[in-house]
C-alpha cells in the first residue's frame, strides 16, 4: 500500500546518504488501483509539498503518463482528478525501492516496505 | 504482571497471538479510540484544511481507524509485524511501514502536517528492539531530530504514553527540547487512578497557537467522551471561519460504509482470513 504521495515524501535513510537519495527508485513493482474519494482541496492542499519532477516520473515508470510534466498554472479539475489518482488510487503491493545513491534496498511485501535499516546503517 | 514494555522487544511482544488479542478487546478498542480523539483535539489542527498526518507506532490500526473515520489521510509505522498484519486485514486505509521509530525516520522535510503517536514512547525507554543499535537517548534523539524535520511548520506532535516515573519524563521532554520542539506534558485527571493520561504536546514552530500556551489538561474524576468533544469543538470552529457553512471533509456515504464493514467485523470477533478476499483487482497494463 505504498501510495505515490507517500513515496513523493520519503528518502533514503541510511547513515550519511545526503545527496541523490530520492526518489527511491520502484523495481519490480506490482501495482493495484484502489477507489477512494476525490477531495479536490486536498488534493489541492499537498501540491506545494510534492517534488513534481519525481512524481510525474514515477507515475510514468508505473504506467501511468496522464501528468504534464511541468506543473500547470491552472489547477481545473480534470487536472486535480488526474492527481488524485496518481497520489492516492494506485498502490504499489510487491517489489522493492531502491536509494538511486546507496542503493539500500527497502523491500516491499503485502504492500509494506521494510524501512529497517541494518546496525551499520544506522545515522 | 510487569509493564508489556518490560517483558519482550515489542515485534516478539505483539507476536500473532498478542496482536489479534489486543486488537479484539472491546474495551482496549474503546480505550485507544478515546486516547485518540483526545490527541487530536490536542493537535488542534486548522480547520477546513485537509491534512496529512503520521501515526507512530500505528500497531494494528486502532488509532488509524479513528484517523480514517475523520477524514484525515495518513501513514503509519510500525516495528511489530504481526500489528501490521492485522491491520492490513481491518484494511486501515493508511499506508504502513515496517519501521523502528529509533532508527529514525526519511521523510522529506515538512511532510506531515500533524502527528500522533498513541501508547507507544514508553517503548523506546525500556525493552530493546532485537535491532539493538545504542541506548534510549541515542534512540530518541534520532527519532525528535528526523520527527522535527517530517514535521511542517508550523505543526505539532502529540504522543499518549505511559512513563513510569519523572525521571522518564524529564529524559524525553528535555531530548524533544534539543531537538527542537517546543510544548510540553498535559495531563488529564491527574488526581485519578483510573482516568489519570499523560500526554507530550510537541510545537514545531508555535505549534499554530495564538498563544504558545500548553492545553490545560481535563480536570476531576468522571472521564468524558473525547469523541463527542473533538467533534463539538471541531463544528464550532468551523462555524468561526465559515460563517455557519458546515461541510464534511469526507463524504458521508463513505463513512458509513467504512463503519458498516468495522461493525460487521466486531460482530464476528475476528479479522477476516485474507486481505485479498473483499478486494477489486483491476488489471493495471
Ligand atoms: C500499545 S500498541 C499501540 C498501537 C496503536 N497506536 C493503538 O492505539 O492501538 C504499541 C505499539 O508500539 C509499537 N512500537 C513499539 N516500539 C516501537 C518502535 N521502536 N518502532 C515502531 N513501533 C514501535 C508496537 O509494535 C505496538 O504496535
Ligand atoms: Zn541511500
Amino acid at each position: 500500500m505504498v501510495r505515490l504521495i507517500t513515496h513523493n515524501l520519503l528518502a533514503c535513510h541510511v547513515k550519511d546518504c545526503n545527496t541523490n537519495n530520492f526518489p527511491l527508485e520502484f523495481k519490480d513493482a506490482q501495482i493495484e488501483l484502489r477507489e477512494t474519494e476525490f477531495n479536490p482541496e486536498f488534493v489541492r492542499g499537498i501540491i506545494p509539498k510534492l517534488e513534481w519532477k519525481a512524481l510525474v516520473d514515477t507515475a510514468r515508470e508505473l504506467g501511468d503518463t496522464t501528468l504534464p510534466l511541468e506543473l500547470p498554472e491552472m489547477l481545473d479539475d480534470d487536472f486535480l482528478k488526474n492527481l488524485h489518482h496518481v497520489l492516492l488510487e494506485i498502490h504499489v503491493e510487491d517489489g522493492v525501492m531502491i536509494c538511486a545513491n546507496c542503493k539500500h534496498v527497502y523491500p516491499i511485501s503485502n504492500g509494506i516496505p521494510n524501512m529497517l535499516l541494518a546496525e551499520h546503517e544506522i545515522g | 504482571m510487569s509493564r508489556p514494555e518490560l517483558q519482550a522487544p515489542p515485534e516478539f511482544y505483539y507476536g500473532d497471538t498478542e496482536a489479534k488479542k489486543y486488537t479484539q478487546n472491546t474495551r482496549n478498542q474503546q480505550i485507544q479510540a478515546d486516547m485518540t480523539y483526545r490527541a487530536l483535539e490536542l493537535l488542534n489542527l486548522p480547520p477546513e484544511e485537509p491534512a496529512y498526518l503520521l501515526d507512530i507506532g500505528c500497531g494494528s490500526g486502532l488509532s488509524g481507524e479513528i484517523l480514517d473515520d475523520e477524514g484525515y489521510i495518513w501513514a503509519g509505522v510500525d516495528i511489530a509485524p504481526s500489528m501490521l498484519e492485522v491491520a492490513l486485514e481491518r484494511e486501515v486505509e493508511g499506508d504502513l511501514f515496517l519501521q523502528d521509530i529509533g532508527q529514525g525516520f526519511g521523510f522529506r522535510p515538512g511532510s506531515f502536517d500533524g502527528a500522533i503517536s498513541i501508547s507507544v514512547l514508553q517503548w523506546l525507554l525500556n525493552a530493546e528492539t532485537s535491532h539493538p543499535t545504542s541506548s534510549p537517548p541515542h534512540r530518541l534523539t534520532r527519532f525528535f531530530t528526523t520527527l522535527h524535520s517530517a514535521l511542517r511548520n508550523p505543526s505539532r506532535a502529540v504522543f499518549q504514553f505511559y512513563p513510569s516515573s519523572d525521571d522518564q519524563i524529564q529524559l524525553i521532554t528535555s531530548i524533544a527540547q534539543k531537538a527542537g520542539f517546543g510544548g510540553g506534558i498535559v495531563v488529564d485527571y491527574p488526581n485519578s487512578k483510573k482516568a489519570r493520561k499523560v500526554f507530550l504536546c510537541l510545537y514545531v514552530g508555535g505549534g499554530g497557537a495564538v498563544q504558545q500556551q500548553l492545553p490545560k489538561g481535563l480536570e476531576g474524576e468522571e472521564e468524558e467522551d473525547s469523541k463527542a468533544r473533538f467533534e463539538r469543538r471541531r463544528d464550532r470552529e468551523r462555524t468561526k471561519t465559515k460563517g455557519g457553512k458546515r461541510k464534511s471533509i469526507k463524504d458521508k456515504d463513505w463513512i458509513l460504509k467504512k463503519k458498516e464493514l468495522y461493525r460487521k467485523r466486531g460482530k464476528e470477533g475476528v479479522p477476516r482470513d485474507s486481505k485479498y478476499t473483499a478486494r477489486k483487482r483491476k488489471p493495471v497494463f
